[in-house]
């Protein structure tokens, strides 16, 4: 089977300024939603306890609500489904330091008389431990953008690395617009997410970035936007294909994986989405934008290859003995 | 046929390995190295603790103040107004002159750890900044192994103990079947575990429902309850024993067969509980346990053998933990729950279940897939999708890495990704065969043609999941190490593994046939 058969590059470049105005209106909203309404932190990052209770049948929801608001120390606690109506999931931002006595055990009392019902889950986060965590996941993140910046650098050429870089963060950022908008509770296994698409959407960038690289070599246009054109068509089926694969599984793992899962498959599956677009429509453009020469890459190319061919001979001299 | 190639060979090698690697995993047998399940696929505890360091350098400031008194005492200086300041340092004053040089000299011979300043008469003392650091080091190594002796004794299957950082403890504990276990387990890690045998000090107990804490103090005594009735104990604020000179507690029972802790006292202790007994006949002596008197027997006569037993009307599982938190020694200081995490066995195995059906569902649908598209190359390509498999569960075998959720979730994410690089490849092989090359030629520049971009786009993701790996923490580590074992074994079987294979049956693949083998209409094939 063949879909994407090639047989003339399509004219993306030509297009690129749509899909920059489509990217930049979907960053600005992005950026807006992260300001203007924030992300749901979860215990991860805010700190405070969350429990989760199964109940035999159907979850007494009400009956739960009432039970904790009857302590005034759980003020501000909320109570929702989980996946299904058996079960429940109690947040609240306070947490205990106290080793023989916590928030669980106390929950756990408030519930008794709400039903039969089996503790399945506390999950309790210290506000310290909540910003550290959440420093170190930055950093992460940061640390991350500069080895992939110095790898490609040094791998290609800096236009490149920019130009790869700049996509992710693209991608990372209309993710994390999603995330506000669909109100996920931001924990670890979000920030796993993320630094998954950061890696998954590079992947796709570099394999684009490798083909145009190549092209640069083979193509005798020196045109870069039809060098552009014909590898982004070239690779466009292999693209399609991996994300298509990828999409699949994610998508699997976001219906059927479980609850506790979701927030991190669904954080995947937007990645998939918007890194296969942006490594398709976004990227080159960048390279493109960021005043790539075809001429001065050819140059230093050829020049590399002098040096290789000039330590070659030398080494063959040294080898035969006549230096 | 053509002979065998070497990168048949290495796949097969590879294949052989992660099949009899992975077999003690999926088997669950009792022999050989296997994939330890994650706390939140398996259920039980995991918490990380901080640690009060500032109480174990307030109690050496303590002991310093009592070592002054004891060097000065003994070399009869004369003082006054030891005191401790802010919980750093002790202050207190000469009141000969002729003694300061004698003084300091003693105090920095005496001392370790510590600097004495002196302004004429008035002296302070405090720890150097390194003494300071070693006595929170040592607070925080002490309790690292007095938690796992506590945990240990108590029977559980392989819990962790570690320092994590500069001041954190990570106690993991796998395996917690109810909330009661777990909140035992809490107890016995917070107790403090401090054992202490006072007097009582009979003379005044009959006022000390009116005493004051302070009228007390200027006794030389302190007031504590009953740990059961709340009736309070007049009792010498300087206890005969502690429970440093304790060497073993067990739980045994009384003449009403009720549940009692015995302890041993080594010689030196229990040479002071017999002249202590001896002289003390027809008074009572507090069994004083984390500042609660357990027990306050009269003495009807001298105890020699150092063997004494708490009674306090305990739980028959209360007196097992207790005598687990006695014989581990007490904790220097108190420890504090920064963050827990208790995950249920029906939770854990539920999680395993729903992302099993991912894994499955998600290979299948990529397998039939990969067929679909590209006939036979597809086949091949699945058979370097299963040995991937294979190769990630036997490599973290081997390593006795974890596997957690999201780790779980990084093996159904490597099966999507892992095809990767056999779709570079085949789409190579089938751009080339379009342009009108020979079969032979098109698999070797085919495979040739996409090496770099392999190379280049794995390396990249590496670097993320390593820093991944470096920066994350637990469940998060796991996805990290299944990813990039997943990137690497699909490198592997992606690039050795199927190009040996296209070598080895090359002679069969016939040229009338690419809609067969690589899934595309035969006419480019010139």
């Amino acid at each position: 089977m063949e879909i994407f058969k090639y047989k003339k590059p399509l004219s993306l470049m030509d297009k690129s300024k749509r899909f920059g105005l489509l990217s930049v209106t979907l960053l600005i909203l992005s950026l807006g939603l992260m300001i203007g309404k924030g992300f749901n932190y979860g215990i991860d990052f805010a700190g405070g306890t969350l429990i989760q209770v199964q109940y035999e049948g159907k979850a007494p929801i009400e009956k739960v609500r009432e039970a904790i608001d009857s302590d005034a120390s759980y003020e501000g606690a909320t109570v929702t489904f989980f996946g299904s109506e058996d079960e429940v999931v109690i947040r609240t931002k306070t947490s205990s330091k106290a080793l023989g006595v916590d928030v669980g055990d106390q929950i756990r009392a408030l519930l008794q008389g709400t039903g039969d019902f089996e503790v399945r889950r506390v999950d309790m986060v210290g506000a310290k431990v909540g910003s550290e965590l959440r420093e170190k996941g930055l950093m992460a993140m940061v640390l991350a953008i500069i080895g992939i910046l110095i790898y490609v650098s040094f791998r290609f050429e800096w236009r490149f690395a920019v130009a790869s870089v700049m996509a992710l963060m693209h991608d990372v950022t209309i993710a994390m617009g999603m995330i506000v908008l669909f109100n996920v509770e931001v924990n670890l296994d979000i920030l796993a997410a993320l630094l998954t698409i950061l890696g998954y959407s590079l992947n796709d960038t570099i394999i684009v970035f490798d083909r145009i690289r190549e092209g640069i070599r083979t193509i005798k246009d020196p045109d870069l936007g039809a060098i552009i054109d014909e590898s982004v068509t070239r690779t466009l089926s292999r693209t399609t294909l991996t994300s298509l694969t990828t999409f699949f599984v994610v998508l699997t793992l976001y219906l059927f994986g479980g609850e506790i899962i979701n927030g991190f498959s669904f954080t995947l599956l937007v990645g998939v989405i918007v890194g296969t677009y942006s490594s398709i429509f976004v990227a080159s453009p960048i390279l493109m934008w960021l005043g790539f020469s075809v001429g001065g890459f050819r140059e230093k190319e050829a020049e590399k290859l002098k040096r290789e061919k000039e330590k070659e001979k030398m080494r063959a001299m040294y080898e035969n003995g006549t230096l | 046929m053509k002979t065998l190639n070497f990168r048949v060979i290495l796949f097969a090698f590879a294949l052989i390995f992660g099949v009899v690697f992975s077999i003690p995993s999926l088997t669950q047998s009792e022999s050989g190295k296997k994939i330890t399940l994650g706390l939140d696929l398996q259920g039980g505890l995991h918490m990380l603790l901080g640690i009060k360091s500032e109480i174990a350098i307030e109690s050496r400031i303590k002991s310093m103040a009592a070592s002054v008194k004891y060097i000065f005492d003994d070399e009869e200086i004369i003082f006054d107004a030891l005191r401790m300041v802010d919980g750093e340092q002790i202050t207190f004053e000469l009141l000969d002159a002729d003694e300061v040089a004698k003084a300091k000299a003693l105090l920095e011979k005496e001392l370790e750890g510590t600097v004495v300043i002196n302004n004429g008469l008035k002296f302070s003392v405090a720890m150097t900044e390194a003494e300071v650091e070693r006595t929170k080091q040592n607070a925080i190594q002490q309790a690292v192994d007095t938690i796992r002796n506590r945990l240990n004794e108590f029977g559980l299957a392989e819990p962790t103990v570690a320092k994590q950082g500069e001041d954190k403890i990570l106690v993991e504990v796998p395996g917690i079947k109810t909330q009661e276990d777990e909140q035992r387990i809490r107890e016995l890690i917070a107790r403090a575990a401090h054992l202490q045998l006072m007097a009582v000090d009979e003379d005044r107990n009959i006022r000390v429902n009116t005493m004051s804490m302070a009228e007390a103090k200027s006794y030389g005594d302190v007031i504590l309850p009953d740990v059961n009735t709340g009736e309070k104990y007049l009792l010498r604020a300087i206890p005969v024993l502690d429970g440093s000179m304790l060497t073993d507690a067990k739980v045994g029972f009384d003449e009403n067969n009720q549940p009692v802790i015995n302890f041993t006292l080594n010689g030196q202790g229990a040479k002071i509980f017999g002249d202590f007994t001896g002289v003390s006949v027809g008074k009572r002596m507090a069994v004083v346990l984390d500042n609660k008197v357990y027990s306050a027997p009269v003495i009807n006569e001298r105890i020699g053998g150092g063997r004494v037993q708490i009674s306090g009307r305990f739980e028959l599982s209360e007196a097992h933990d207790l005598a687990i938190a006695l014989r581990s020694g007490a904790l220097l200081a108190p420890v504090y729950v920064m963050e827990k995490r208790s995950v249920g066995p029906s939770l854990g195995a539920d999680s395993i279940k729903a992302s099993s059906i991912a894994l499955v569902l998600g290979f299948i649908l990529v397998v039939i897939f990969m067929v679909v598209y590209y006939g036979m190359a597809g086949v091949i390509a699945n058979v370097a999708l299963i040995g991937n498999l294979f190769l990630i569960l036997a490599i973290m075998s081997l390593f006795g890495a974890t596997l957690t959720l999201p780790g779980m979730a990084g093996i159904v994410l490597t099966v999507g990704m892992a095809v990767d690089a056999n779709v570079i490849i085949s789409e190579r092989i089938r751009e080339l065969l379009h342009e009108g090359k020979s079969i032979a030629k098109s698999i070797e520049n085919g495979y040739s043609n996409a090496f770099t971009a392999i190379w280049d786009a794995n390396v990249t993701t590496l670097i993320a999941a390593t820093v991944l790996y470096a920066y994350g923490t637990g469940a998060i580590k796991g996805f990290a190490l299944t990813m990039s074992i997943g990137i690497m074994a699909s490198m592997l079987t992606a690039i050795v593994g199927t190009h040996g294979i296209y070598q080895w049956i090359l002679p069969k693949i016939e040229k009338n046939k690419l809609g067969l083998w690589f899934g595309i209409k035969t006419e480019g094939a010139k």
